[in-house]
């Protein structure tokens, strides 16, 4: 009994060893019977793949088909999921499933401690590690630091103060997308215009304003802000102070009962400012109101810049507050 | 309750009497008096007033089904038209009579510029209604998509600025700009869209949604195929 | 076995093997590495997902950078798509639509390459999600995790300036938020934004050069050499497996790469890349040739991030307005909290979950088997909750296209999600308790059950 116990236990042992390979007479996949049904499947899919791949030259160069597109997409799609269901086919059903085992990854004492060794006595020669090791850090850091440097030349990153400037300043003409410059006689109520500054680049935060009319009783801006608005033409900066979008939304004075009060949005988080009071937030994130420009008309009833806005354009930083706008 | 008024509106043509070029007046009478007043005076807490709105913003705000609203405190929209042609002819007449005003815009889509409308129709008119017109939120009230805009409507409401929308003239923007703009419109309602199934030209939301509700199910699906579950 | 006649096949393998061995002594370890041992439950192929979605986006993004141009340099449009007639653009831009609408096969590149993107970065989140909820992430994988956490990292930034390179009205407008939250950042949002864009948005046009060669060269290599260290950590330390069958925790037991796994993982490459074209040329993603060209001036209403950001646009609505200052100084700029303080407050916590878990349960042993998530409630509980929370600002990020197609007033939506946004993740964090500990004790009763059916009667 004894004995059989014993051939059972080093057979069992033996069929759950590594090297499975040397069992079954010499063969590492175990034999499995054939599925001819599933060969045939295979032989269709890979045709089915070949014809879509061959479609893909056929259509590219077949000008005639209308939404090329999509045909493409088609039949490089297809082409690849013929070819995925063949490979899935083979993997499930004509190649042998076997489940095999092996050992999770074990510590490995010995070699760590060989390592550790390694590194102790690589350093025996050395008298004044702990110095060494600081003059080689301090080296190192230095390299680092000086290879790091010419990043600096990407932008100003120690001199922000550009950040307050727009080219607006007092007597600039502001113009339309066309060059055109704006009449205080052509500013309309209960619409809103785009307007930059003349001669300067407009693709930057600082140059493009939205002006507005409101009856000058409807103002309710500031005390020190009172000549700002010459005949109820307000002008805005069109960025705004939230995140940096452009404020393309106007929200119009209409019929008194119902009136929210007018203000300008922007489309990105909805942040709502209030023409009537220099900009205040109503409504949304921003957590500055919006930039006011003062204005004048010119003896020929033209649209200038009476100064520089009330504050700098554009998403806030931490220097938002320390000055105003430069020109 | 806006069927109501309008219901009401509809059985005074049978008041013998009531046809004709009082058609407008009685229709008025029925529908708008209670809250734009006697003569389009406007009435101080209910609708402002009529007079100098002219034809071009009466027949806006009727053929879109804006008017009759039911409460003043409510954003107009594009509703169910319940008056026959006739009797909007007759109304939008009425109001035109009340005091001088402008008339029904004619604009010529066909002698516009695609791209010059495309270009104004970003400067003007994209912040609130989206850039292929599919509509968006404005605070408190919502810009609507304009796939059902006509040509008329569209230059009505571009002069008029119904509600919240601003007003522009053609100072600001000329009648061909207009012409332009109504041509970029009735585009932005079939835009070159290749490519495949369109989700709405509304961009990445229906994206993310396809993404995971297309690509990820099918792709999920593929792994249950090809891996197996978990057995004791 | 001497001298027995080879067939033609078998000769050709033997002279392959040979020729191979010889050359490279590849013999042992591929001997090895075909054998190696693949646990195959379905869960596990979600990474694969994510490979083969980042090797389809390094072959149509090579395409594609044959025809792109990285260049700010205004041109004016002279093609055929009729709305841009001679419109004012950047090159980058003009190329895009060029690539789109006058070069064959071009939109079919593009939109393969978008919606792979959006699908590289869906998968790893469901991998990661995976990973968390089975307990994956647990000592000796912890270091796996890390690096499988910085490849998402990665992989939205390298989403984000992808779709950024265009130069297009919607993704010029997320460019300028991206900005507004670099300039958001304490102390020093100002310096950074102003070195990274070379001054004042939109900056010079050597940020778009910059961006370009983040997108092209420096993220992809970044992204393929994490790829490179993950898989071999994963296949140094072997893949974990649930409790099932004969696996413990000192033996893994699936099936060999080599008859069974290869096929099954081709078969899974061929189908991320069929559903990726099949996406790619029958649904139309990011249209920029309706969008227009960006103006600093301009702005389009409905403009959203691609899905992976979406969070991050919902947390910016969500915050109420303030700017926290000290005195003149101003601290805190609003936009930090929704766009660089919430996101990083996610990651710090996706990173310290191992150790902080660890410390917690107090257990510090080595993990090679999975846990089902009712098998950790707690954490699971917590995982739904965290996740919740994060979806919640998500769906706030569409509110307003809420509002426009269900009329629900986007000032009530904004309100409400404040409130949801702190108590959805609480109510998930006890229903997801719940449900773990039901589970669980109904696998208890499951078993008593077969027990007394197992009785024999009388």
């Amino acid at each position: 009994m004894r004995r059989w116990l014993i051939a059972l236990v080093v057979l069992v042992l033996g069929r759950l060893r590594r090297r499975p390979e040397l069992d079954s007479g010499g063969r590492i996949v175990p034999p499995g019977g054939p599925d001819r049904r599933a060969e045939s499947l295979v032989l269709l899919l890979f045709a089915g793949a070949t014809l879509c791949g061959a479609a893909v030259p056929v259509v590219y160069a077949w000008d005639a088909i209308p939404d090329q597109t999509q045909f493409l997409g088609l039949a490089f799609g297809l082409a690849f999921a013929f070819s995925s269901a063949a490979c899935i086919v083979i993997g499930k059903r004509l190649v042998v499933t076997e489940e095999l085992e092996e050992d999770y990854g074990l510590s490995h004492p010995d070699d760590r401690e060989a390592l550790e060794q390694l590194v102790e006595e690589s350093g025996d020669r050395f008298t004044r590690k702990r110095l060494l090791f600081l003059a080689g850090a301090g080296a190192g850091s230095a390299l680092g630091a000086a290879l790091l440097t010419p990043a600096a030349s990407l932008g100003p990153v120690f001199d922000v103060s550009s950040l307050y400037r727009t080219p607006w300043h007092r007597g600039v003409r502001l113009v339309d997308e066309t060059g055109r410059a704006l009449r205080a006689g052509d500013i309309e109520e209960a619409t809103f215009y785009t307007a930059y500054p003349e001669h300067a680049d407009r693709e930057q935060m600082g140059a493009p304003v939205v002006v507005v009319r409101l009856k000058p009783e409807q103002l309710r801006l500031p005390d020190d802000r009172r000549g700002w608005a010459p005949a109820g033409i307000l002008a805005y900066s069109k960025i705004c102070t939230h995140a940096g979008c452009a404020i393309a939304l106007y929200r119009k004075p209409t019929f008194a009962p119902v009136e929210p009060r007018p203000a300008l949005v922007c489309p990105c988080h909805y942040s709502t400012f209030d023409v009537a009071n220099g900009g205040g937030v109503l409504f949304g994130p921003a957590g500055r109101p919006l930039p006011q420009l003062p204005l004048a008309i010119d003896a020929s009833g033209g649209l200038r810049a009476a100064g520089n806005f009330s504050g700098p354009v554009g998403p806030s930083w931490w220097g938002v507050r320390n000055h105003g706008a430069r020109s | 309750m806006r069927a109501l008024l309008v219901c009401a509106a509809a059985a005074l043509l049978f008041v013998p009497g009531a046809h004709g070029g009082d058609l407008g007046a009685q229709l008025y009478g029925a529908g708008c008096i209670t809250c734009h007043g006697p003569e389009g005076r406007g009435i101080a807490d209910r609708g402002p007033s009529l007079r100098g709105a002219g034809a071009r913003a009466a027949d806006f705000y009727l053929r879109t089904g804006y008017m009759p609203l039911a409460s003043p405190h409510t954003q107009p929209d594009r509703s169910r038209v319940l008056f026959s042609q006739r009797e909007l002819a007759a109304l939008v007449a009425y109001v035109a009579s009340l005091a001088p005003g402008p008339r029904i815009p004619t604009p010529h889509p066909a002698r516009g510029n695609l791209a010059e409308g495309q270009e104004q129709f970003t400067e003007h008119c994209a912040g609130c209604h989206q850039i292929v017109a599919e509509g968006g939120y404005v605070t408190n009230a919502v810009a609507p998509p304009l796939k059902h805009a006509g040509p008329v409507e569209i230059a009505e409401a571009v002069r008029t600025g119904p509600y919240l929308m601003p007003r522009f003239s053609a100072q600001q923007i000329t009648d061909a700009q207009l012409d332009s703009i109504i041509r970029y419109v009735i585009y932005a309602k079939h835009p070159d869209d290749r490519g495949g199934w369109a989700l709405g030209h509304l961009g990445p939301v229906p994206e993310g949604l396809v993404t995971w509700f297309v690509g990820i199910v099918l792709l999920v699906a593929t792994c249950l195929v090809i891996g197996r579950r978990l057995h004791p | 076995m001497v001298g027995r006649p080879q067939p033609r096949r078998a000769l050709v393998i033997r002279r392959t093997v040979r020729f191979l061995d010889e050359r490279s002594g590849a013999a042992p370890f591929l001997r090895k590495a075909l054998r190696y041992v693949f646990p195959d439950h379905w869960s596990f192929l979600l990474g694969e997902v994510a490979l083969y979605s980042f090797v389809v986006l390094v072959l149509t993004g090579i395409y594609l950078t044959l025809f792109f141009k990285p260049s700010l340099a205004v041109v004016h449009y002279h093609g055929a798509y009729l709305p841009l007639r001679g419109r004012e653009m950047s090159e980058a831009y003009e190329s895009t639509v060029n690539i789109s609408l006058s070069i064959k096969a071009g939109l079919l590149m593009r939109q393969t390459h978008h919606w792979a993107a959006d699908v590289f970065v869906a998968a790893i989140v469901l991998h990661l999600l995976r990973i968390f909820f089975t307990g994956a992430f647990q000592k000796p994988r912890d270091l796996t995790y890390y690096i499988g956490l910085v490849m998402l990292i990665f992989a939205l930034l390298e989403g984000y300036l992808g779709y950024s390179l265009v130069d297009d009205l919607l993704s010029g407008m997320g460019l300028a938020i991206g900005y507004g939250v670099a300039m958001s950042l304490p102390f020093v949002g100002a310096n950074i934004s102003q070195l990274l864009w070379n001054g004042p948005f939109p900056g010079g046009h050597d940020f778009e050069s910059r961006m370009y060669m983040a997108h092209v060269l420096l993220l992809p290599l970044l992204i393929g050499g994490l790829i490179l260290l993950h898989l071999t950590l994963v296949a140094a330390r072997h893949h974990t497996q649930f409790a099932e069958g004969r696996a413990t925790e000192k033996k893994v037991v699936g099936m060999p790469t080599v008859p069974a796994y290869a096929p099954r993982s081709l078969g899974l490459a061929f189908a991320v890349a069929a559903v990726l074209f099949l996406m790619g040329g029958l649904i139309q993603i990011n249209p920029i040739w309706q969008w227009g060209p960006y103006h600093v001036s301009q702005a389009t209403n409905g403009a959203q991030p691609d899905w992976y950001l979406g969070w991050l646009i919902g947390a910016l609505r969500l915050v109420p307005n303030f700017d926290v200052t000290i005195g003149h100084y101003t601290l805190v700029p609003n936009p930090f909290w929704g766009g660089a303080g919430f996101p990083m407050f996610v990651f710090l916590v996706l990173f310290a979950w191992p150790s902080l878990e660890r410390r917690v349960t107090g257990d510090y042993a080595f993990h090679n088997l999975l846990d089902r998530p009712r098998d950790a409630p707690w954490r699971t509980a917590i995982g739904v909750a965290f996740f919740t929370w994060i979806f919640v600002v998500f769906l706030a990020g569409a509110a307003d296209r809420m509002f426009v197609m269900f009329d629900l007033s986007y000032r009530g939506q904004i309100w409400a999600f404040r409130v949801l946004v702190w108590v959805l993740p609480v109510v998930a964090l006890f229903v997801a308790k719940r449900v773990c500990e039901e589970l669980l004790r109904g696998e208890v009763v499951e078993v008593r059950r077969k027990l007394v059916e197992a009785e024999p009667v009388g």
